[in-house]
């Protein structure tokens, strides 16, 4: 058994849990944050991406003990304040999901991609960085278009802001 | 009396591109699927024991160490099954849930473990011991075929004209063969039921289901106890594609055995490697043809054998291998026609439902004779498709007897054509192939035309439920399912329009047995069809009540009651809909109805293989673009146009991303889906590290999707939109012609190239080292 402290959408967590507990696992049964989801099992579908100290990381493919002390960001902590996110709320203008179950991930995935990237994006980077994200209903095309309408308007609100 | 202004129209009426109705729960991770539905304390786990081996009988099972384990609760065998051990969706007795004595494919369910935790029933189920006697198994069709494997249903022959005469007429004939693969659905969201149990002989299960009905009754006939004990809830699913068909039946009916046992809430949900080789896929087939035609190219004769692996049970392969020969034609005309199915049994899991249920083998068959027949003529396989086009006098009748009554492919092909700038690009293409050797480049344009209705007539039914409570806001309930493809937002726009209320006055409740009874599977592109004309049904029971009240109360007639925009007139006055509504419920009218709709003209005689089995047919066309590196077989889509046919769209933003993701799906199908068996029955891609569905990346570098906005549906079908689900599968043919054709250029296009699907790099390489063969050959 492990114990485990980190802070997960802005609140102090701790919890007892095997030391083989994925952080997935961790986030969703322990901490009943059901947003990120299990697609594939094996790391490769992206549904459980979530943000560990600022990095997107798929949260099936590192333990739960490896977590500790770290600040994680799911997709239940990312609107503020009851506003969503500009990556949220692109998604949902562009019709960039149908069946729902890895916009989460892909909403991850898009903020630490624009992140990365200071929201200087092309359409070519945007499919390559969503290689490790599967989508099986849209074919990507208004997940990709999303992306980068949120990096155009993020970027656009920075270079307001400067 | 209140005088109020109408507003111009409703928000969200039917024709907007209203967005999907849970679209804010999923971008904030709220919306809730099964997995993610709170487990009441005391909650138990199944996991299904599978067998390891692909023909075999069991000699005996040791469970010792699996009830040993650390929390587990107990094993489930068949003894264990109060009612019957069997959900066969075909009623053929040929599915148990759990074995007994002899296993017939890798992976099929023999014994669940139910313990304290999902980890714990997983490990245990991996310490059973089980000895086999092992088989002569059998994965392959062809293999199937010549060991004398029986069909697992009774095969479909659909004739017309004379088949002889018209090969002793033809100038040409021609022979051939062609493998198409199958497909893993890869819905997001795995196989999922959690089942709760309740009082007496009840119980509720919440299943990831697209079939809540026969969910229902197949957990009733195996628990033993009449259907009104079980309702099967789903508000939603992560991704469906017919994969949970009736391949969710397994995982429900093991929840609700073991809830009922233990008493206990009892959650099922397998592994993705466990759902990848333990459910059904689509069926691979294996085409056997003969064509006759002219030397323009004109088709004289079609005589064709479809056979499939069925997989070791019948499950829906009957249908699907029908519905196979129903798209044989695709398009075109067969003067003279013989098409034959062949379902066989093989030593594989049972194949199902996939998005076309057979329509896009059928398809892709079709589409290969007219590429043999433009390789042999030496023409562009566009005009040979247009020179055999439905159309004209005396040659509008399918092989099935059907007159093709709405076809429009002529002004889809024309417009597509001219968009896509095909015949320019087809002569750059050809000037760029003379130009390299190493890179070609092929381009096809294609086009489908594909049969709307469930083949069997009774499915053709829908029912809804509507109440208007006293507040005038708005509980909307049918038997379709939500998968992703915005059913629900389509059904609500239909009633929005009926009351003419914003949508947001519009709550659609999650699919429930217990208020729509004996509905048909969320399917064959049906949904809306049905669901939408049931909703408007019970809409418009309401509204003949309300429009009877009013006429009575203020006294006016009938004609002078209407509904307009969150307002209802009347007469000269005009009240707010929520006001009126509280009148009408003041004066005791019922706010309640159960709506109905079937499907009109439809009528289907198998034995025959005669009738009108379809209401109407959706059509559309693609054309995709590839350069492929002929010294890797590598390739890439380089640009893709695509102009599709919904009628009058409920909403073309919602159908504009059913044919992107399908046309991508359907592409993934034919180049990178590749299932494959190993010699010991085993399915080695059984997980997205070794089964590649399409990325982000592998979409087409220029995607340019249209819908037909002149399109109107001639039937009289929920405001006059047309089915989408399935038909743009099909518009992903054209990627696999275009690489056929790119491989035809080392050879001179002279040899038609049979690229068999899926055209994985590996095939596509070897196509062209035997056409370079062939072409050395020939001289």
């Amino acid at each position: 058994m492990a114990k485990v402290t980190m802070t997960v959408n802005g609140r102090q967590v701790s919890g007892h849990c095997d030391d083989r507990t994925l952080l997935v696992q961790f986030i969703r049964e322990n901490l009943g944050l059901t947003g990120t989801h299990v697609g594939c099992d094996t790391s490769q579908c992206g549904a459980c991406v979530i943000h560990m100290d600022g990095k997107s990381v798929k949260s099936c493919s590192i333990l739960a003990a490896q977590a500790d002390g770290s600040t994680i960001t799911t997709i239940e902590g990312l609107a503020a304040d009851g506003e969503l996110h500009p990556v949220q709320a692109a998604f949902k203008a562009n019709h960039g999901l149908q069946c729902g179950f890895c916009t989460p991930g892909m909403v991850m995935t898009a903020v630490d991609m624009i992140r990365r990237h200071q929201g200087q994006l092309d359409e070519a980077t945007v499919r390559a960085e969503l290689e490790g994200n599967i989508c099986r209903c849209t074919g990507y095309h208004n997940i990709v278009k999303a992306i980068l309408a949120a990096a155009a308007e993020m970027s656009g609100a920075r270079v307001a802001a400067e | 009396m209140n005088v109020m202004q109408p507003i111009d129209r409703i928000r969200g009426g039917v024709h907007e591109k209203e967005r999907h109705e849970s679209g804010h729960k999923h971008v904030s991770g709220t919306a809730e699927y099964i997995d993610d539905i709170p487990e009441p304390q005391g909650t138990l786990h199944g996991y299904l024991g599978l067998s390891q081996r692909a023909h075999a009988e069991i000699l005996s099972i040791d469970f010792e160490a699996v009830s040993s384990s650390e929390g587990v609760i107990g094993v489930l065998t068949a003894a264990d099954i109060p009612g019957e051990n069997d959900i066969s969706p075909a009623h053929k007795h040929d599915e148990p849930i759990f074995v007994t004595d002899k296993v017939e494919f890798h992976g099929q369910p023999i014994f669940a473990v139910v313990a304290t935790s999902r980890e714990a029933a997983r490990r245990a189920a991996a310490k059973v011991k089980i000895e086999y006697r092992d088989l002569p198994h059998v994965t392959d069709v062809l293999e199937a075929a010549a060991a004398n494997y029986p069909l697992v249903i009774d095969p479909l022959k659909l004739e017309r004209g004379d088949i002889e005469a018209g090969f002793a007429k033809a100038k040409n004939i021609l022979e051939g063969e062609m493998r198409i693969g199958g497909q893993d659905h890869f819905y997001l969201e795995g196989q999922i039921s959690f089942a709760i149990p309740g009082e007496d002989d009840e119980v509720l299960v919440y299943s990831s289901t697209q079939h809540p009905s026969e969910t229902q009754h197949m957990v009733a006939t195996v628990l033993g106890v009449p259907s009104n004990a079980v309702t099967v809830n789903v508000r939603r699913m992560g991704g469906g594609f017919g994969g949970k068909e009736t391949q969710a039946n397994i995982f429900a009916a093991v929840a609700a055995v073991a809830a009922k046992k233990y008493r206990c809430p009892v959650k099922v949900r397998p592994d993705r490697d466990d759902d990848m080789s333990a459910t059904g896929k689509r069926h691979d087939f294996h085409v056997d043809y003969k064509l006759g035609f002219d030397d323009e190219g004109r088709i004289e004769a079609v005589d064709a054998v479809f056979s499939a692996r069925c997989g070791y049970s019948a499950d829906l392969s009957g249908p699907v291998t029908d519905r196979a020969l129903f798209h044989a034609d695709n398009c075109y005309f067969y003067p003279n026609v013989r098409l034959r199915s062949r379902p066989l049994k093989t030593n594989t899991v049972s194949n199902t439902a996939f998005r076309g249920f057979g329509g896009p083998q059928g398809m892709v068959g079709g589409e290969r004779m007219i590429e043999e027949i433009a390789y042999a003529v030496g023409k562009d396989p566009l005009e040979i498709r247009k020179l055999n086009f439905y159309g004209g006098e005396g040659r509008n009748l399918t092989p099935y007897h059907q007159t093709v009554e709405d076809n429009i492919i002529g002004r889809i092909i024309e417009e597509l054509e001219t968009s896509a700038d095909y015949a320019k690009r087809r002569e750059a293409v050809i000037a760029f192939n003379r130009e390299n050797n190493v890179v070609k480049r092929g381009i096809a344009l294609t086009p489908v035309k594909f049969g709307i209705s469930f083949t069997k007539t009774e499915y053709n039914q829908a029912g809804a439920l509507v109440h208007v409570y006293t507040d005038g806001s708005i509980h909307l309930n049918h038997g379709g399912t939500e998968m992703g493809q915005g059913l629900y937002t389509k059904v609500a726009q239909v009633v929005a329009d009926e009351f003419q209320v914003d949508l947001d006055r519009i709550k659609v409740t999650a699919t429930t047995t217990g208020k729509v009874p004996n509905t048909s599977a969320t399917a064959a592109s049906s949904g809306s069809d049905l669901n939408g004309m049931a909703a408007a049904n019970a809409a418009q029971q309401i509204k003949a009540r309300l429009v009877k009240f009013a006429a009575e109360r203020w006294n006016v007639s009938e004609t002078d009651v209407a509904f307009e925009p969150n307002t209802v007139r009347i007469g000269v006055d005009r009240l707010s809909f929520n006001e009126f509504i509280k009148i009408a419920y003041g004066a005791r009218i019922q706010l309640s109805a159960a709506g109905f709709y079937k499907t009109p003209k439809i009528h289907w005689n198998r034995a025959e293989g005669r009738g009108r089995p379809f209401f109407y047919y959706a059509y559309g066309a693609s054309c995709s673009e590839v350069s492929v590196d002929t010294l890797t077989g590598e390739y890439q889509v380089d640009r893709t146009d695509i102009l599709h046919d919904v009628g009058r769209s409920l909403n073309p933003a919602l159908d504009l991303g059913q044919v992107e993701g399908a046309f991508i799906q359907g592409m993934g199908w034919l180049t990178t889906e590749e299932l494959w068996w190993d010699a010991k029955g085993r399915l080695r891609t059984h997980a997205p590290s070794t089964y590649k569905i399409p990325l982000a990346s592998d979409r087409p570098r220029v995607f340019n999707t249209r819908l037909a906005e002149w399109s109107v549906n001639r039937e009289e079908t929920i405001r006059r939109s047309k089915a989408v689900g399935e038909p743009p599968f099909m518009l992903g043919i054209s990627v696999l012609e275009a690489l056929s054709m790119a491989a035809a250029s080392v050879a001179e296009y002279r040899i038609a190239p049979r690229l068999d699907a899926p055209a994985t790099p590996e095939r596509v390489l070897m196509a062209i080292e035997r056409l370079r063969a062939a072409a050395r050959q020939k001289g």
